[in-house]
Protein backbone atom coordinates (compact mmCIF):
# COMPACT_ATOMS: atom_id res chain seq x y z
CA UNK A 1 0.00 0.00 0.00
CA UNK A 2 1.41 3.66 -0.80
CA UNK A 3 2.14 5.68 2.04
CA UNK A 4 0.68 9.57 1.74
CA UNK A 5 1.89 12.37 3.05
CA UNK A 6 -1.15 14.34 4.13
CA UNK A 7 -0.42 18.18 4.56
CA UNK A 8 -2.31 18.41 7.53
CA UNK A 9 -1.75 15.18 9.24
CA UNK A 10 1.53 13.28 7.86
CA UNK A 11 2.27 10.47 6.20
CA UNK A 12 -0.90 7.65 6.63
CA UNK A 13 -1.50 5.16 4.51
CA UNK A 14 -3.53 5.03 1.13
CA UNK A 15 -6.62 3.68 2.36
CA UNK A 16 -7.17 6.63 4.39
CA UNK A 17 -7.91 8.30 1.45
CA UNK A 18 -10.47 8.51 -1.78
CA UNK A 19 -8.75 9.94 -4.56
CA UNK A 20 -10.32 12.53 -6.54
CA UNK A 21 -8.94 12.14 -10.06
CA UNK A 22 -6.76 14.66 -12.28
CA UNK A 23 -5.90 18.04 -10.37
CA UNK A 24 -5.95 21.31 -12.14
CA UNK A 25 -9.33 20.51 -14.70
CA UNK A 26 -11.11 24.05 -14.76
CA UNK A 27 -14.66 23.74 -15.20
CA UNK A 28 -15.70 26.03 -18.73
CA UNK A 29 -16.17 29.51 -16.77
CA UNK A 30 -19.18 30.19 -19.39
CA UNK A 31 -20.98 26.86 -19.82
CA UNK A 32 -23.41 28.06 -22.28
CA UNK A 33 -20.77 29.17 -24.54
CA UNK A 34 -19.05 26.07 -24.95
CA UNK A 35 -19.45 23.56 -27.68
CA UNK A 36 -20.48 20.38 -27.46
CA UNK A 37 -16.77 18.73 -28.07
CA UNK A 38 -15.18 21.86 -25.40
CA UNK A 39 -17.88 20.31 -22.86
CA UNK A 40 -17.35 16.37 -23.79
CA UNK A 41 -13.71 17.22 -23.19
CA UNK A 42 -14.46 18.70 -19.60
CA UNK A 43 -16.88 15.97 -18.30
CA UNK A 44 -15.18 12.88 -19.99
CA UNK A 45 -11.46 13.26 -20.97
CA UNK A 46 -8.69 13.40 -18.30
CA UNK A 47 -5.17 12.77 -18.70
CA UNK A 48 -4.19 9.26 -18.39
CA UNK A 49 -0.26 9.52 -18.21
CA UNK A 50 2.34 6.33 -17.76
CA UNK A 51 4.41 8.67 -15.66
CA UNK A 52 4.08 11.98 -13.84
CA UNK A 53 0.44 12.76 -12.75
CA UNK A 54 -0.81 15.32 -11.06
CA UNK A 55 -4.13 14.55 -8.72
CA UNK A 56 -6.20 15.17 -6.51
CA UNK A 57 -6.74 13.24 -2.91
CA UNK A 58 -8.77 13.59 0.02
CA UNK A 59 -8.02 12.83 3.83
CA UNK A 60 -11.72 10.77 4.09
CA UNK A 61 -10.56 8.58 7.19
CA UNK A 62 -8.87 11.60 8.58
CA UNK A 63 -8.82 15.22 8.58
CA UNK A 64 -10.99 15.44 5.57
CA UNK A 65 -9.41 18.24 3.81
CA UNK A 66 -8.33 18.26 -0.01
CA UNK A 67 -5.37 18.38 -1.27
CA UNK A 68 -3.26 17.46 -4.45
CA UNK A 69 -0.34 15.29 -5.42
CA UNK A 70 2.18 14.39 -8.05
CA UNK A 71 2.70 10.87 -8.41
CA UNK A 72 4.71 8.65 -10.72
CA UNK A 73 1.99 6.57 -12.07
CA UNK A 74 4.79 3.85 -13.25
CA UNK A 75 6.20 3.50 -9.91
CA UNK A 76 3.22 4.75 -7.85
CA UNK A 77 5.72 7.35 -6.17
CA UNK A 78 4.30 9.90 -4.66
CA UNK A 79 7.24 12.83 -5.63
CA UNK A 80 5.05 15.69 -3.98
CA UNK A 81 1.75 16.86 -2.24
CA UNK A 82 0.75 20.17 -2.23
CA UNK A 83 -1.96 22.51 -0.74
CA UNK A 84 -5.01 22.77 -3.06
CA UNK A 85 -4.26 26.88 -3.11
CA UNK A 86 -0.91 25.86 -4.44
CA UNK A 87 0.68 26.71 -8.15
CA UNK A 88 1.20 23.73 -9.93
CA UNK A 89 4.44 22.44 -9.08
CA UNK A 90 6.71 22.80 -12.27
CA UNK A 91 8.89 19.40 -13.17
CA UNK A 92 11.91 20.78 -11.76
CA UNK A 93 10.57 21.05 -8.13
CA UNK A 94 9.54 17.52 -8.03
CA UNK A 95 13.52 15.90 -7.25
CA UNK A 96 14.53 15.56 -3.47
CA UNK A 97 11.48 13.41 -2.70
CA UNK A 98 12.07 11.15 0.38
CA UNK A 99 8.30 9.57 0.21
CA UNK A 100 8.05 6.13 0.19
CA UNK A 101 6.18 3.72 -2.10
CA UNK A 102 4.82 0.45 -0.13
CA UNK A 103 7.29 -0.99 2.13
CA UNK A 104 9.68 -3.32 0.92
CA UNK A 105 8.03 -3.60 -2.44
CA UNK A 106 10.54 -2.71 -6.09
CA UNK A 107 9.21 0.63 -7.03
CA UNK A 108 8.30 -0.80 -10.09
CA UNK A 109 5.96 -3.52 -10.49
CA UNK A 110 6.08 -6.61 -12.76
CA UNK A 111 6.05 -6.40 -16.09
CA UNK A 112 7.00 -2.63 -16.23
CA UNK A 113 10.71 -3.33 -16.91
CA UNK A 114 10.33 -4.15 -20.23
CA UNK A 115 8.41 -0.45 -20.97
CA UNK A 116 10.05 2.48 -22.02
CA UNK A 117 8.21 5.70 -20.99
CA UNK A 118 6.27 7.50 -23.71
CA UNK B 1 1.21 -25.66 -42.64
CA UNK B 2 -1.79 -26.64 -40.59
CA UNK B 3 -1.27 -28.00 -37.78
CA UNK B 4 -2.95 -30.95 -36.69
CA UNK B 5 -3.50 -32.53 -32.60
CA UNK B 6 -4.50 -35.60 -32.31
CA UNK B 7 -4.12 -38.84 -29.56
CA UNK B 8 -1.57 -40.36 -32.12
CA UNK B 9 0.76 -37.00 -32.73
CA UNK B 10 0.53 -37.08 -28.66
CA UNK B 11 1.62 -40.58 -28.70
CA UNK B 12 4.85 -40.03 -31.77
CA UNK B 13 5.96 -37.20 -29.39
CA UNK B 14 5.83 -39.26 -26.32
CA UNK B 15 8.64 -41.07 -28.08
CA UNK B 16 10.76 -37.72 -28.15
CA UNK B 17 9.89 -36.93 -24.54
CA UNK B 18 7.33 -34.21 -25.71
CA UNK B 19 10.96 -31.74 -27.11
CA UNK B 20 10.05 -31.89 -30.56
CA UNK B 21 6.62 -30.46 -31.10
CA UNK B 22 5.94 -28.33 -34.17
CA UNK B 23 5.62 -24.62 -32.74
CA UNK B 24 2.52 -23.39 -33.19
CA UNK B 25 3.12 -19.92 -34.55
CA UNK B 26 6.61 -18.60 -36.69
CA UNK B 27 8.56 -16.06 -35.06
CA UNK B 28 9.47 -13.75 -38.33
CA UNK B 29 11.05 -10.38 -38.05
CA UNK B 30 9.02 -8.12 -39.26
CA UNK B 31 8.43 -6.60 -42.54
CA UNK B 32 8.99 -3.11 -43.94
CA UNK B 33 5.65 -3.18 -44.78
CA UNK B 34 2.11 -4.16 -43.82
CA UNK B 35 -1.31 -3.58 -45.19
CA UNK B 36 -2.14 -3.70 -41.40
CA UNK B 37 -1.07 -3.70 -38.20
CA UNK B 38 -2.28 -4.76 -34.76
CA UNK B 39 -0.79 -3.33 -31.95
CA UNK B 40 -1.26 -5.78 -29.21
CA UNK B 41 -1.19 -9.44 -28.63
CA UNK B 42 -3.93 -10.24 -26.81
CA UNK B 43 -6.88 -11.80 -27.23
CA UNK B 44 -8.95 -9.38 -28.80
CA UNK B 45 -5.94 -7.93 -31.09
CA UNK B 46 -4.64 -12.03 -32.29
CA UNK B 47 -8.08 -12.88 -32.68
CA UNK B 48 -8.71 -9.32 -35.13
CA UNK B 49 -6.04 -10.56 -37.14
CA UNK B 50 -7.61 -14.17 -37.44
CA UNK B 51 -11.24 -12.37 -38.17
CA UNK B 52 -9.05 -10.17 -40.77
CA UNK B 53 -7.61 -12.96 -42.79
CA UNK B 54 -10.59 -15.36 -42.82
CA UNK B 55 -13.53 -13.16 -43.51
CA UNK B 56 -11.97 -10.38 -45.01
CA UNK B 57 -9.05 -11.59 -46.94
CA UNK B 58 -5.98 -9.59 -45.84
CA UNK B 59 -3.00 -11.38 -44.71
CA UNK B 60 -0.21 -9.23 -44.98
CA UNK B 61 -0.71 -8.68 -41.18
CA UNK B 62 1.19 -7.52 -38.27
CA UNK B 63 0.23 -8.11 -34.84
CA UNK B 64 3.24 -6.55 -32.56
CA UNK B 65 3.14 -7.46 -28.80
CA UNK B 66 6.03 -5.82 -26.40
CA UNK B 67 5.73 -8.92 -24.16
CA UNK B 68 4.53 -12.80 -24.84
CA UNK B 69 1.22 -13.58 -26.14
CA UNK B 70 -1.15 -13.31 -23.84
CA UNK B 71 0.88 -11.27 -21.25
CA UNK B 72 -1.56 -8.89 -20.65
CA UNK B 73 -5.16 -8.71 -19.02
CA UNK B 74 -5.91 -11.95 -21.12
CA UNK B 75 -3.80 -14.14 -19.01
CA UNK B 76 -4.60 -12.15 -16.03
CA UNK B 77 -8.56 -12.70 -16.11
CA UNK B 78 -10.71 -14.74 -13.86
CA UNK B 79 -12.44 -15.65 -17.29
CA UNK B 80 -15.87 -15.10 -16.38
CA UNK B 81 -18.05 -15.31 -19.85
CA UNK B 82 -21.90 -13.85 -19.83
CA UNK B 83 -23.69 -11.82 -22.33
CA UNK B 84 -26.43 -10.36 -19.56
CA UNK B 85 -26.20 -6.77 -20.08
CA UNK B 86 -28.95 -4.19 -19.88
CA UNK B 87 -29.16 -2.16 -23.08
CA UNK B 88 -29.62 -3.77 -26.50
CA UNK B 89 -26.62 -2.14 -28.04
CA UNK B 90 -24.31 -4.31 -24.99
CA UNK B 91 -26.70 -7.15 -25.28
CA UNK B 92 -26.18 -7.42 -29.21
CA UNK B 93 -22.05 -7.17 -28.63
CA UNK B 94 -21.49 -9.76 -25.93
CA UNK B 95 -24.50 -12.34 -27.75
CA UNK B 96 -22.69 -12.28 -30.74
CA UNK B 97 -19.40 -13.29 -28.81
CA UNK B 98 -21.14 -15.81 -26.81
CA UNK B 99 -22.27 -17.29 -29.96
CA UNK B 100 -18.99 -17.22 -31.44
CA UNK B 101 -17.68 -18.66 -27.92
CA UNK B 102 -20.33 -22.03 -28.59
CA UNK B 103 -18.22 -22.22 -31.59
CA UNK B 104 -15.01 -21.44 -31.25
CA UNK B 105 -13.28 -25.06 -30.15
CA UNK B 106 -14.59 -26.07 -33.75
CA UNK B 107 -13.74 -22.58 -35.43
CA UNK B 108 -10.06 -22.86 -34.02
CA UNK B 109 -10.01 -26.84 -33.59
CA UNK B 110 -8.17 -25.94 -30.52
CA UNK B 111 -9.86 -26.46 -27.29
CA UNK B 112 -10.27 -23.40 -25.80
CA UNK B 113 -12.32 -24.94 -22.82
CA UNK B 114 -14.86 -23.47 -23.11
CA UNK B 115 -17.54 -24.28 -20.01
CA UNK B 116 -20.92 -23.48 -20.03
CA UNK B 117 -21.54 -23.89 -15.98
CA UNK B 118 -23.81 -20.79 -15.89
CA UNK B 119 -23.05 -17.41 -14.00
CA UNK B 120 -24.83 -15.67 -11.28
CA UNK B 121 -25.32 -12.30 -9.77
CA UNK B 122 -26.43 -11.96 -6.67
CA UNK B 123 -28.94 -9.61 -5.31
CA UNK B 124 -28.31 -8.76 -1.26
CA UNK B 125 -30.79 -5.23 -0.87
CA UNK B 126 -34.28 -4.29 -2.25
CA UNK B 127 -32.22 -2.35 -4.58
CA UNK B 128 -30.63 -4.99 -6.24
CA UNK B 129 -33.18 -6.87 -6.69
CA UNK B 130 -34.97 -4.65 -8.11
CA UNK B 131 -32.28 -3.24 -10.71
CA UNK B 132 -31.20 -7.27 -11.32
CA UNK B 133 -34.91 -8.03 -12.22
CA UNK B 134 -35.05 -5.18 -14.75
CA UNK B 135 -31.89 -6.61 -15.97
CA UNK B 136 -33.45 -10.14 -16.48
CA UNK B 137 -36.49 -8.54 -18.24
CA UNK B 138 -34.14 -6.52 -20.90
CA UNK B 139 -32.31 -9.69 -21.52
CA UNK B 140 -35.49 -11.65 -21.97
CA UNK B 141 -36.64 -8.84 -25.06
CA UNK B 142 -33.40 -9.38 -25.84
CA UNK B 143 -33.48 -13.03 -26.83
CA UNK B 144 -30.86 -13.99 -23.97
CA UNK B 145 -31.11 -16.54 -21.42
CA UNK B 146 -31.39 -14.97 -17.86
CA UNK B 147 -33.88 -15.74 -15.11
CA UNK B 148 -34.12 -14.77 -11.66
CA UNK B 149 -33.84 -17.62 -9.10
CA UNK B 150 -35.02 -17.69 -5.32
CA UNK B 151 -32.70 -18.20 -2.34
CA UNK B 152 -33.90 -22.15 -2.58
CA UNK B 153 -32.85 -22.11 -5.99
CA UNK B 154 -29.47 -20.63 -5.38
CA UNK B 155 -28.71 -23.02 -2.51
CA UNK B 156 -29.43 -26.08 -4.53
CA UNK B 157 -26.76 -24.99 -6.90
CA UNK B 158 -24.53 -23.56 -4.45
CA UNK B 159 -25.03 -25.68 -0.84
CA UNK B 160 -22.00 -24.22 0.55
CA UNK B 161 -23.45 -20.28 0.26
CA UNK B 162 -24.24 -18.47 3.47
CA UNK B 163 -27.41 -17.12 2.74
CA UNK B 164 -28.71 -15.68 5.97
CA UNK B 165 -26.14 -14.94 8.91
CA UNK B 166 -24.73 -13.01 7.02
CA UNK B 167 -24.65 -8.32 6.72
CA UNK B 168 -26.30 -8.61 3.48
CA UNK B 169 -28.41 -11.46 3.35
CA UNK B 170 -28.47 -13.30 0.00
CA UNK B 171 -32.13 -12.31 -1.13
CA UNK B 172 -32.28 -14.22 -4.82
CA UNK B 173 -30.02 -13.76 -8.12
CA UNK B 174 -30.24 -13.83 -11.71
CA UNK B 175 -28.76 -16.76 -13.65
CA UNK B 176 -27.30 -17.34 -17.19
CA UNK B 177 -26.94 -21.13 -18.17
CA UNK B 178 -25.10 -20.38 -21.26
CA UNK B 179 -22.41 -18.60 -19.37
CA UNK B 180 -19.71 -19.85 -17.59
CA UNK B 181 -15.36 -19.58 -18.15
CA UNK B 182 -13.06 -20.90 -20.81
CA UNK B 183 -9.45 -21.07 -20.46
CA UNK B 184 -7.52 -17.78 -20.93
CA UNK B 185 -4.30 -18.12 -22.73
CA UNK B 186 -5.37 -20.78 -24.98
CA UNK B 187 -7.75 -18.60 -26.50
CA UNK B 188 -4.50 -16.70 -27.61
CA UNK B 189 -2.42 -19.18 -29.41
CA UNK B 190 -5.40 -20.50 -30.83
CA UNK B 191 -6.08 -16.99 -32.38
CA UNK B 192 -2.27 -16.85 -33.11
CA UNK B 193 -2.11 -20.34 -34.05
CA UNK B 194 -4.29 -20.28 -36.87
CA UNK B 195 -3.93 -16.33 -37.96
CA UNK B 196 -0.30 -17.69 -38.10
CA UNK B 197 -1.14 -20.41 -40.49
CA UNK B 198 -3.16 -17.77 -42.71
CA UNK B 199 0.02 -15.26 -43.00
CA UNK B 200 0.00 -13.62 -40.18
CA UNK B 201 3.05 -11.92 -38.59
CA UNK B 202 3.10 -12.17 -34.87
CA UNK B 203 6.05 -10.49 -33.43
CA UNK B 204 6.32 -10.34 -29.92
CA UNK B 205 9.26 -9.08 -28.18
CA UNK B 206 8.88 -5.80 -29.57
CA UNK B 207 7.29 -2.76 -28.23
CA UNK B 208 5.57 0.32 -30.27
CA UNK B 209 6.92 3.06 -29.20
CA UNK B 210 4.94 5.67 -31.06
CA UNK B 211 2.21 5.70 -34.20
CA UNK B 212 3.58 7.94 -36.92
CA UNK B 213 1.12 9.97 -38.35
CA UNK B 214 1.66 12.54 -41.65
CA UNK B 215 -1.57 15.00 -42.81
CA UNK B 216 -3.85 13.31 -40.42
CA UNK B 217 -3.21 9.97 -42.10
CA UNK B 218 -1.30 6.94 -40.39
CA UNK B 219 1.93 5.67 -41.66
CA UNK B 220 3.43 3.41 -39.51
CA UNK B 221 4.91 2.72 -35.99
CA UNK B 222 8.17 3.08 -34.67
CA UNK B 223 9.54 -0.08 -32.70
CA UNK B 224 11.70 -1.46 -30.66
CA UNK B 225 12.91 -3.14 -34.00
CA UNK B 226 12.50 0.10 -36.34
CA UNK B 227 9.88 1.42 -38.14
CA UNK B 228 7.12 -0.83 -40.00
CA UNK B 229 4.83 1.13 -42.54
CA UNK B 230 1.28 0.48 -42.85
CA UNK B 231 -1.63 2.59 -43.85
CA UNK B 232 -4.11 1.09 -41.31
CA UNK B 233 -3.14 0.36 -37.65
CA UNK B 234 -5.04 -1.01 -35.41
CA UNK B 235 -4.66 -0.43 -31.21
CA UNK B 236 -6.21 -3.16 -29.25
CA UNK B 237 -3.39 -2.40 -25.92
CA UNK B 238 -6.05 -2.49 -23.52
CA UNK B 239 -4.35 -0.34 -20.00
CA UNK B 240 -1.90 0.86 -22.33
CA UNK B 241 -4.42 1.95 -25.01
CA UNK B 242 -4.47 6.02 -24.18
CA UNK B 243 -0.49 6.07 -23.83
CA UNK B 244 -0.12 4.71 -27.40
CA UNK B 245 -3.16 6.96 -28.55
CA UNK B 246 -1.45 9.95 -27.26
CA UNK B 247 1.95 9.43 -29.41
CA UNK B 248 -0.88 9.98 -31.94
CA UNK B 249 -1.99 13.16 -30.30
CA UNK B 250 -5.29 11.46 -29.73
CA UNK B 251 -7.16 11.91 -26.44
CA UNK B 252 -9.03 8.91 -25.22
CA UNK B 253 -11.26 9.39 -22.31
CA UNK B 254 -9.88 6.40 -20.19
CA UNK B 255 -8.81 5.94 -17.03
CA UNK B 256 -5.79 3.03 -16.48
CA UNK B 257 -6.19 1.37 -12.78
CA UNK B 258 -5.13 -2.20 -11.70
CA UNK B 259 -7.28 -4.90 -11.17
CA UNK B 260 -6.09 -7.88 -9.09
CA UNK B 261 -7.27 -11.37 -8.92
CA UNK B 262 -5.94 -14.56 -6.62
CA UNK B 263 -6.44 -18.59 -6.77
CA UNK B 264 -6.13 -20.18 -3.38
CA UNK B 265 -4.32 -23.94 -3.37
CA UNK B 266 -6.53 -26.80 -4.94
CA UNK B 267 -9.04 -28.53 -3.60
CA UNK B 268 -11.89 -31.45 -4.31
CA UNK B 269 -14.94 -29.81 -6.63
CA UNK B 270 -16.92 -27.71 -4.49
CA UNK B 271 -18.44 -25.35 -6.73
CA UNK B 272 -19.50 -25.70 -10.00
CA UNK B 273 -20.92 -22.66 -11.26
CA UNK B 274 -19.80 -19.40 -11.40
CA UNK B 275 -21.24 -16.93 -8.64
CA UNK B 276 -20.65 -12.91 -8.64
CA UNK B 277 -22.03 -10.48 -5.84
CA UNK B 278 -21.55 -6.59 -6.84
CA UNK B 279 -22.58 -5.66 -3.52
CA UNK B 280 -20.07 -7.63 -1.09
CA UNK B 281 -18.00 -7.50 -4.33
CA UNK B 282 -16.84 -11.12 -4.28
CA UNK B 283 -16.36 -13.34 -7.17
CA UNK B 284 -15.65 -16.75 -7.57
CA UNK B 285 -15.21 -20.14 -9.77
CA UNK B 286 -13.46 -23.31 -9.59
CA UNK B 287 -10.74 -24.12 -12.00
CA UNK B 288 -10.76 -27.63 -13.76
CA UNK B 289 -7.23 -28.25 -11.85
CA UNK B 290 -9.33 -27.24 -8.33
CA UNK B 291 -8.25 -23.96 -7.57
CA UNK B 292 -10.90 -21.45 -6.43
CA UNK B 293 -10.23 -18.24 -9.14
CA UNK B 294 -11.37 -14.94 -6.73
CA UNK B 295 -11.68 -11.67 -8.48
CA UNK B 296 -11.20 -8.45 -6.47
CA UNK B 297 -11.84 -5.28 -7.36
CA UNK B 298 -10.08 -2.35 -8.79
CA UNK B 299 -7.61 0.12 -6.84
CA UNK B 300 -9.05 4.00 -6.22
CA UNK B 301 -6.50 5.54 -7.75
CA UNK B 302 -4.52 5.75 -11.79
CA UNK B 303 -1.85 3.19 -11.89
CA UNK B 304 0.54 1.22 -14.33
CA UNK B 305 2.03 -0.76 -11.96
CA UNK B 306 0.80 -4.46 -12.41
CA UNK B 307 0.18 -4.90 -8.98
CA UNK B 308 -3.04 -3.68 -6.94
CA UNK B 309 -3.12 -2.28 -3.31
CA UNK B 310 -3.59 -4.69 -0.23
CA UNK B 311 -6.91 -3.75 1.01
CA UNK B 312 -8.59 -4.55 -2.33
CA UNK B 313 -7.98 -8.08 -1.62
CA UNK B 314 -8.18 -8.18 1.90
CA UNK B 315 -11.83 -6.42 1.13
CA UNK B 316 -12.36 -9.36 -1.14
CA UNK B 317 -11.60 -11.97 1.26
CA UNK B 318 -13.82 -10.75 4.32
CA UNK B 319 -16.67 -10.83 1.31
CA UNK B 320 -15.91 -14.20 0.24
CA UNK B 321 -15.52 -15.75 3.94
CA UNK B 322 -18.84 -14.34 4.53
CA UNK B 323 -19.93 -16.16 2.15
CA UNK B 324 -18.49 -19.18 1.72
CA UNK B 325 -17.53 -19.75 5.83
CA UNK B 326 -16.12 -23.35 4.47
CA UNK B 327 -13.08 -20.96 2.84
CA UNK B 328 -12.02 -20.00 6.34
CA UNK B 329 -9.39 -22.01 6.57
CA UNK B 330 -7.58 -21.92 2.94
CA UNK B 331 -4.12 -20.99 1.98
CA UNK B 332 -3.99 -18.23 -1.25
CA UNK B 333 -1.29 -19.73 -3.70
CA UNK B 334 -0.95 -16.34 -6.28
CA UNK B 335 -2.34 -13.22 -6.62
CA UNK B 336 -1.65 -11.01 -9.22
CA UNK B 337 -2.61 -7.95 -11.26
CA UNK B 338 -3.44 -6.21 -14.65
CA UNK B 339 -3.77 -2.80 -15.97
CA UNK B 340 -7.63 -2.38 -17.01
CA UNK B 341 -8.74 0.45 -19.21
CA UNK B 342 -11.98 1.66 -17.80
CA UNK B 343 -14.08 3.95 -19.95
CA UNK B 344 -16.77 6.71 -18.22
CA UNK B 345 -19.94 4.26 -19.23
CA UNK B 346 -18.56 1.16 -18.53
CA UNK B 347 -18.74 0.38 -22.46
CA UNK B 348 -16.17 -0.17 -24.89
CA UNK B 349 -14.59 2.27 -27.56
CA UNK B 350 -14.76 0.02 -30.88
CA UNK B 351 -14.29 3.26 -33.15
CA UNK B 352 -12.43 5.22 -35.74
CA UNK B 353 -11.02 8.27 -35.15
CA UNK B 354 -9.71 12.04 -36.31
CA UNK B 355 -6.84 10.14 -38.15
CA UNK B 356 -7.08 8.21 -41.00
CA UNK B 357 -6.63 4.58 -40.88
CA UNK B 358 -6.23 4.77 -37.17
CA UNK B 359 -8.60 2.50 -35.17
CA UNK B 360 -9.22 1.98 -31.80
CA UNK B 361 -10.67 -1.28 -29.81
CA UNK B 362 -10.24 -0.71 -25.79
CA UNK B 363 -11.91 0.26 -23.08
CA UNK B 364 -12.98 -3.15 -21.98
CA UNK B 365 -12.06 -1.84 -18.59
CA UNK B 366 -12.57 -5.38 -16.08
CA UNK B 367 -14.68 -7.15 -18.42
CA UNK B 368 -13.53 -7.71 -21.62
CA UNK B 369 -12.54 -11.61 -21.34
CA UNK B 370 -16.28 -12.61 -22.37
CA UNK B 371 -16.48 -9.90 -25.46
CA UNK B 372 -13.05 -11.56 -27.18
CA UNK B 373 -14.35 -13.24 -30.08
CA UNK B 374 -17.27 -10.94 -30.72
CA UNK B 375 -14.83 -7.44 -30.41
CA UNK B 376 -12.27 -9.18 -32.59
CA UNK B 377 -14.73 -10.22 -35.27
CA UNK B 378 -16.71 -6.65 -35.68
CA UNK B 379 -13.12 -4.76 -35.13
CA UNK B 380 -11.90 -6.61 -37.86
CA UNK B 381 -14.85 -5.68 -40.21
CA UNK B 382 -14.30 -2.17 -38.60
CA UNK B 383 -10.84 -1.91 -39.90
CA UNK B 384 -11.51 -3.75 -42.68
CA UNK B 385 -14.43 -1.50 -43.87
CA UNK B 386 -13.15 1.41 -42.38
CA UNK B 387 -16.69 1.81 -40.95
CA UNK B 388 -18.25 -0.15 -38.08
CA UNK B 389 -20.06 -3.08 -38.13
CA UNK B 390 -23.47 -2.57 -37.21
CA UNK B 391 -22.70 -4.28 -34.12
CA UNK B 392 -20.18 -1.67 -33.12
CA UNK B 393 -21.42 1.46 -34.60
CA UNK B 394 -22.83 2.51 -31.01
CA UNK B 395 -19.66 2.13 -29.37
CA UNK B 396 -17.79 4.63 -30.99
CA UNK B 397 -15.85 7.36 -29.83
CA UNK B 398 -18.21 10.40 -31.22
CA UNK B 399 -20.67 8.90 -28.23
CA UNK B 400 -18.60 11.38 -25.68
CA UNK B 401 -19.52 14.35 -27.49
CA UNK B 402 -23.06 13.36 -28.44
CA UNK B 403 -24.15 12.06 -24.87
CA UNK B 404 -25.25 8.80 -26.06
CA UNK B 405 -23.83 6.85 -23.64
CA UNK B 406 -24.29 3.15 -23.03
CA UNK B 407 -24.52 3.37 -19.55
CA UNK B 408 -23.32 -0.39 -18.53
CA UNK B 409 -22.28 0.48 -14.27
CA UNK B 410 -24.89 -1.85 -13.20
CA UNK B 411 -23.95 -4.84 -15.41
CA UNK B 412 -20.43 -4.13 -15.49
CA UNK B 413 -18.77 -1.87 -13.17
CA UNK B 414 -17.86 -4.45 -10.12
CA UNK B 415 -19.20 -7.80 -12.34
CA UNK B 416 -16.64 -8.87 -15.06
C1 LIG C 1 -7.71 -9.45 -12.63
C2 LIG C 1 -8.60 -9.33 -13.83
C3 LIG C 1 -9.79 -10.05 -13.88
C4 LIG C 1 -10.63 -9.95 -14.98
N1 LIG C 1 -11.74 -10.75 -15.03
C5 LIG C 1 -12.51 -10.77 -16.14
C6 LIG C 1 -13.60 -11.70 -16.24
O1 LIG C 1 -13.85 -12.50 -15.33
N2 LIG C 1 -14.36 -11.66 -17.38
C7 LIG C 1 -14.12 -10.78 -18.38
O2 LIG C 1 -14.86 -10.79 -19.35
N3 LIG C 1 -13.07 -9.91 -18.33
C8 LIG C 1 -12.26 -9.89 -17.24
N4 LIG C 1 -11.18 -9.02 -17.17
C9 LIG C 1 -10.95 -8.08 -18.27
C10 LIG C 1 -10.24 -8.75 -19.43
O3 LIG C 1 -9.09 -9.42 -18.98
C11 LIG C 1 -9.82 -7.74 -20.49
O4 LIG C 1 -10.87 -6.85 -20.81
C12 LIG C 1 -9.42 -8.43 -21.80
O5 LIG C 1 -8.64 -9.56 -21.53
C13 LIG C 1 -8.66 -7.46 -22.66
O6 LIG C 1 -8.07 -8.15 -23.73
P1 LIG C 1 -7.16 -7.39 -24.75
O7 LIG C 1 -6.70 -8.38 -25.75
O8 LIG C 1 -7.87 -6.17 -25.22
O9 LIG C 1 -5.97 -6.83 -23.83
P2 LIG C 1 -4.61 -7.56 -23.29
O10 LIG C 1 -4.76 -9.01 -23.14
O11 LIG C 1 -4.21 -6.75 -22.11
O12 LIG C 1 -3.66 -7.30 -24.50
C14 LIG C 1 -3.06 -6.05 -24.78
C15 LIG C 1 -1.63 -6.32 -25.15
O13 LIG C 1 -1.04 -5.13 -25.63
C16 LIG C 1 0.31 -5.17 -25.29
N5 LIG C 1 0.87 -3.83 -25.38
C17 LIG C 1 0.62 -2.76 -24.58
N6 LIG C 1 1.35 -1.70 -24.97
C18 LIG C 1 2.06 -2.10 -26.05
C19 LIG C 1 3.00 -1.44 -26.90
N7 LIG C 1 3.37 -0.17 -26.71
N8 LIG C 1 3.54 -2.16 -27.91
C20 LIG C 1 3.21 -3.46 -28.12
N9 LIG C 1 2.33 -4.11 -27.34
C21 LIG C 1 1.76 -3.44 -26.32
C22 LIG C 1 0.32 -5.74 -23.89
O14 LIG C 1 1.57 -6.30 -23.56
C23 LIG C 1 -0.78 -6.78 -23.97
O15 LIG C 1 -0.32 -8.07 -24.21
C24 LIG C 1 -10.31 -9.08 -16.07
C25 LIG C 1 -9.13 -8.35 -16.02
C26 LIG C 1 -8.27 -8.46 -14.92
C27 LIG C 1 -6.98 -7.69 -14.90
ZN1 LIG D 1 -5.25 14.69 6.84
Amino acid sequence: MLIINCPYCGPREQCEFTNGGEAHVARPSDPEKVSDKEWSEYVFFRSNPKGIYFERWVHSHGCKKWFNAVRDTSTDKVLKVYEIKDEKPSLADLENSNLTTPSGEPEVGSGNFTVRKI
Amino acid sequence: MKKKYSIFNIARNAFSNHENWQKMWRSPEPKKNYDVIIIGGGGHGLGTAYYLAKEHGLTNIAVIEKGWLGGGNTGRNTTIIRSNYLWDESANLYEHSLKLWEGLTHDLNYNVMFSQRGVMNLAHTEHDIKEIKRRVSANTLNGIDSKWISKEEIKKLVPIMNTDNLRYPVLGASFQPRGGTARHDTVAWGYAMRADEMGVDIIQNCEVHKILTENGKVIGVETSKGIIQSKKVGVVASGHTSVLAESAGIRLPLQSKPLQALVSEPIKPVIDTVVMSNAVHAYVSQSDKGELVIGAGTDGYNSFTQRGGFDVVENTIRAMVELYPVFGKMKMLRQWGGIVDISPDASPIISKCDIQGLYFNCGWGTGGFKATPGSANVFAHTVAKNEPHSINAAFSLDRFVSGKLVDEHGAAAVAH
